[in-house]
């Protein structure tokens, strides 16, 4: 009996571990199944190049290169705001701040993580965006420039707490040496630190950048969501995320436009796919 | 001549009494051995001068301690330019993770700023010659320091010091983490080195204290119990806990 109830917690508990990898391939197939019929009525290369999105009209244009770029405009912005920022405030914390402020700032950034991004959203709404639209004297705020900054501050928790780890986990000698060679703190940080801990900062960067491009509640709400090729950062854009979300409601069950959804879906996962791995060489590349 | 004279030398972490009245004078162009057995101040002592001790908090220093006749513990003084003039290899070999070329131009960057790319050559290649590395790495100066031997790592270590012309090498165990015949040719080195500089070093290796050192100290609880010419106090000690010390009876 009791031989039994060991066996069947076992293969409970084993089951429960393949239902994670089980849920990952169905999603996976159905977004396949699904997405892929769209390349029945336009080629792949149409779809990712064209540069018409009007997905009701008829025949229904069905390109994505403007929510492509839409959503690259937007996630550089962001990473040129928040790398160096979130890059030097763990610089900051791990080597610099003394232990008091550096426990607040922790429990801040921790904050900062947990903050929805919908509430985030909305503050950029009614704070950000007019204000981007009168230093820039726009005809609107609501422009990728205020997406970038918005999600600067998501990834910035991502950035700030993992590249703080690959600080800390340089060996001290490394410090130690640099400082008895006459090194200041600066140099050392500059010259010994930095490079030393590169690969888990790249790391940190490329989460950051994944944490980015799937984001799409608070760049729904400020960036304007025009599917226009945008050629600076003071325009409306409308990102890969915000399409998905915008239109799924709206598209009728098995239309043309329901399984280009499911496409953009398709090119979604491959980006942050690669971003991940990316990530997760960098993270491993020591050991 | 007496290069570093501490005079009532005495040091803190805390309420812990690290060092006690220490006065010595290490004398110039010598090996200067300080033995004692572990947690007896003697690592201590020797980041007392070039001020590695100031990272920890809560040290408290007092007496003098003169280096060329300056008080390096005098508040005003420049960290900078002591810790070049007095560089350290410590006890497990730490080349930064850069190139070799880079860990060698490493002092050159920091404190020379701009160099020509010749000046720097030419730095590499004098440093890693006193330090007989260059036939061995010549060719491949640019590859990462992390790849090299223990015993290539610590000769570089000793190079990065020879590039930023320290004259006092203060040396922690240098030998602790290499094997032994790694160990005599290190310590062939030192004995190289002593031509120009003011070698210190701590080790619990009696022997190694023995062949090297023209001097030695022995220290004990934070005190330091015997200091003199190293023949004397390995062949006949004038105190009895030196005595007990070196024939093995504790330590």
């Amino acid at each position: 009996m009791r031989k039994f109830k060991e066996f069947f917690l076992e293969k409970l508990i084993f089951i429960c571990g393949l239902a994670s990898i089980l849920f990952v391939l169905l999603i996976f197939f159905f977004l396949l199944k699904e997405g892929l019929s769209v390349f029945k009525t336009v080629s792949p290369l149409k779809f990712i190049m064209g540069r018409n999105w009007y997905p009701i009209s008829e025949p229904p244009q069905l390109g994505i290169f403007p929510l492509i770029l839409g959503s690259f405009i937007v996630t550089i912005g962001a990473v040129v705001i928040s790398v160096p920022v979130g890059v030097a405030c763990a610089v900051y914390i791990a080597e610099i701040a003394p232990p008091k402020i550096k426990e607040i700032l922790k429990a801040g950034i921790e904050l900062l993580a947990a903050i929805p991004s919908v509430v985030l959203g909305f503050i950029g709404m009614v704070t950000l965006v007019p204000w981007v639209k009168h230093i820039f004297g726009l005809p609107t705020g609501l422009t990728a420039l205020s997406g970038s900054i918005m999600l600067a501050f998501m990834a910035m928790p991502t950035i700030v707490s993992i590249a703080e780890d690959a600080l800390y986990a340089i060996p001290k000698s490394y410090k130690e040496g640099a400082l008895a060679l006459g090194a200041t703190h600066w140099q050392s940080i500059w010259r010994v630190l930095l490079p030393a801990a590169s690969s888990g900062i790249l790391a940190a960067v490329m989460l950051g950048i994944g944490r980015v491009i799937g984001e799409t509640m608070a760049v729904m709400m400020i960036t304007g969501n025009a599917a226009v090729i945008p050629h600076t950062l003071l325009v409306p854009v409308r990102t890969l995320t915000a399409t998905i979300a915008a239109e799924m409601g709206e598209a009728v069950v098995g239309s043309q436009h329901y399984f280009a959804l499911f496409a953009i879906g398709i090119v979604l996962f491959a980006i942050s796919f690669a971003i991940n791995v990316t990530a997760d060489l960098f993270l491993h590349k020591d050991k | 001549m007496s290069k570093i004279i501490t005079e009532n030398l005495n040091l803190w972490y805390g309420n812990f009494h690290a060092l006690k009245d220490i006065n010595a004078r290490f004398q110039e162009r010598r090996i200067t051995a300080i033995i004692g057995p572990s947690g007896c101040g003697k690592s201590t002592l020797l980041r007392v001068f070039n001020r590695m001790n100031d990272l920890i908090e809560g040290v408290r220093t007092t007496g003098k301690v003169l280096i060329d006749a300056t008080d390096i513990l005098a508040n005003n003084i420049d960290l900078v330019a002591l810790r070049r003039k007095v560089g350290m290899v410590f006890q497990r070999p730490n080349p930064f993770p850069l190139s070799i070329y880079e860990n060698i131009v490493f002092g050159e960057r920091i404190h020379g700023g701009k160099s020509s790319r010749s000046k720097l050559d030419e730095i590499v290649e004098t440093s890693l010659k006193r330090v007989f590395l260059w036939e061995e790495l010549k060719d491949k100066l640019h590859k990462s320091a992390l790849n090299l031997s223990l015993e290539q790592k610590q000769r570089l270590c000793i190079a990065r010091l020879i590039a930023v012309k320290s004259n006092i090498l203060l040396m922690d165990e240098p030998c602790s983490s290499l094997d032994p015949q790694a160990t005599s040719r290190v310590e062939e080195l030192m004995r190289e080195l002593k031509n120009n500089y003011t070698i210190i070093i701590v080790t619990h290796n009696m022997q190694q204290a023995a062949r090297v050192s023209d001097d030695t100290g022995f220290m004990l609880l934070g005190e330091l119990v015997e200091f003199g010419r190293s023949e004397d106090i390995f062949t006949a000690p004038k105190d009895k806990r030196t005595e007990d010390y070196i024939t093995g009876r504790y330590g």
